[in-house]
């Protein structure tokens, strides 16, 4: 079995660990798209202006509504022809291009972990105390020191436990991405398995991976909680 | 810098929320050195024509003029001012529920105003925080947190946060109802070593003893107007209205 795992070209062991990087690349990538399109969503749903709330809500309620696998069907078919069509618009006599899986993969899985950020940190937002910003106010800051002085910095502590869920979710929902052809930890795993024959020795392999990952995630997570919450606990 | 003898003036403010009207018309004009006292019932206006003076609540109308500069409102909007946040700056203010931000210690909260509002150098803005928390008492309290300190404790870091700003004047809004009854000395000592000093405040208050004995003027509002206002001996010993009468009755 050992021999199966091993590094080159009798083994696994190298196309499994290549797959684990791509995984973790792509769930990298993704998480500032999703941040930045989560507080994108919170802005929006909460702005007094009202096409702009019925966006963010539309937004949050058919991302939410669409099951992960069929939102990166659409965005790597759909987003393909539409490159395709801008591109012939814009140059002609260029030749199509691929939608790259990768990419693909993170504007799907940025799309749903941003739908699921906007809410969570919406209610991050509502969780606020508005003493907090009014003494901002009162000492004579503007609106985007109160932002990134008081609310972001208190933001975390309310976000990160949802944040967290969301994190470990997308982790997991990279192994979509393999029925697209990325060459990710599971497509290697399916593929390692389809030619050894061992499905139980690739897949309890791919589980321990996927969990490991979990649990680095919780103990980074629990620090990050624990900072967010200074001067709120008692150390 | 010399002051102008005027520091704060408050003309004909009214402020409604939807249809009802909280303030009907209210005026004030705080000099150099003046503390005034805001007395009133609940529900009276006291608090909300406060932060009126800073903003924090947008009157309805009237005018505002602190350090020469006219903010003129009118239905809800200000008419000439580009920066509000100036305004605020010279205008420090202490709120009932302390407010110091929960996730910076004492220092950090004293440090954070003339750091990111008056652009100080770090080290200068130390160096006054230390010497701020210093003189309300809690030199041993600077590296703790807010939920670390008392109600007391807070309350002084937020005198310290207000003054750190060096303001023409500050507001208090009932700094001490929200403390426990052992710590509202500490507070009102600290104030009224800010009084002795000079410093121009408006505070509204339920502390009779504070209004009585470390105000120049009080000022007794009674459903959204002045009912009576004056030197306050000559309101305590000599109450004019029956209104302020009664009031002094209830809470004395």
């Amino acid at each position: 079995m050992f021999e199966l795992l091993s590094y080159g070209d009798a083994g696994w062991g190298d196309e499994i660990l290549r797959g684990l990087a791509i995984t973790v690349q792509l769930a990298i990538v993704t998480l500032p798209v999703g941040l930045l399109l989560g507080f994108l969503a919170t802005f929006a749903s909460m702005s007094k202006f009202l096409p702009l709330r019925s966006l963010g809500f539309g937004y949050t309620t058919i991302m939410r509504g669409l099951p992960e696998i069929l939102t990166l069907f659409v965005v790597y078919n759909g987003v393909g022809l539409l490159m395709n069509a801008v591109l012939r618009w814009w140059a002609p006599d260029a030749p199509p291009t691929d939608f790259s899986p990768f990419a693909a993969g993170v504007v799907a899985l940025g799309m749903v972990f941003g739908a699921f950020a906007g809410e969570v940190l919406r209610g991050a937002f509502q969780s606020l105390d508005n003493g907090q910003v009014e003494s901002g106010r009162a000492i004579g800051m503007t609106d985007r020191q109160i932002f990134l002085r008081i609310q972001l910095p208190q933001l975390w502590r309310f976000a990160l436990p949802g944040l967290g869920n969301l994190w470990i979710n997308m982790l997991k929902d990279t192994a979509l991405v393999s029925v697209i052809a990325l060459d990710d930890l599971m497509r290697m795993t399916k593929v390692a398995v389809g030619v050894t024959k061992q499905p139980f020795t690739f897949y309890l392999l791919a589980c321990l991976i996927y969990w490991a990952m979990c649990v680095l995630s919780e103990l980074v997570l629990a620090k990050m909680e624990h900072r967010a919450n200074r001067g709120i606990l008692r150390a | 810098m010399t002051q102008p003898d005027i520091i704060l003036k408050a003309e004909d403010i009214h402020k409604s929320f939807g249809h009802v009207e909280v303030l009907k018309g209210i005026s004030l004009e705080a000099k150099n050195h003046d503390v005034i006292s805001i007395l009133g019932s609940s529900g009276s206006g006291k608090s909300t024509f406060l932060r009126c003076l800073n903003f924090l609540e947008t009157p309805t109308s009237g005018k505002v003029t602190v350090h020469g500069e006219e903010i003129l409102v009118k239905n809800g909007k200000p008419q000439n001012v580009r920066h509000i946040e100036e305004i605020r700056a010279r205008l420090g203010m202490v709120f009932q529920q302390f407010n110091l931000w929960t996730h910076r210690t004492a220092l950090e909260n004293v440090m954070e105003g003339p750091i990111q509002v008056k652009r100080e150098s770090k080290a200068e803005a130390r160096d006054r925080a230390e010497a701020l928390l210093n003189r309300v008492g809690l030199a041993e309290r600077m590296q703790m947190y807010p939920s670390q300190l008392s109600g007391g404790q807070q309350q002084r870091v937020a005198i310290a946060r207000a003054l750190a700003m060096e303001p023409d004047a500050i507001l208090f809004d009932e700094p001490t109802s929200a403390l426990d009854p052992e710590l509202v000395g500490e507070v009102l000592k600290v104030m009224q070593d800010l009084a002795a000093e000079g410093r121009t405040m408006i505070v509204v208050t339920h502390e009779m003893g504070f209004a009585r004995e470390v105000s120049s003027e009080v000022v007794f509002l009674h459903e959204g107007r002045v009912a009576e206002q004056g030197p306050p001996d000559e309101m305590f010993t000599n109450p004019k209205t029956d209104e302020f009468r009664r009031f002094i009755a209830k809470v004395m």
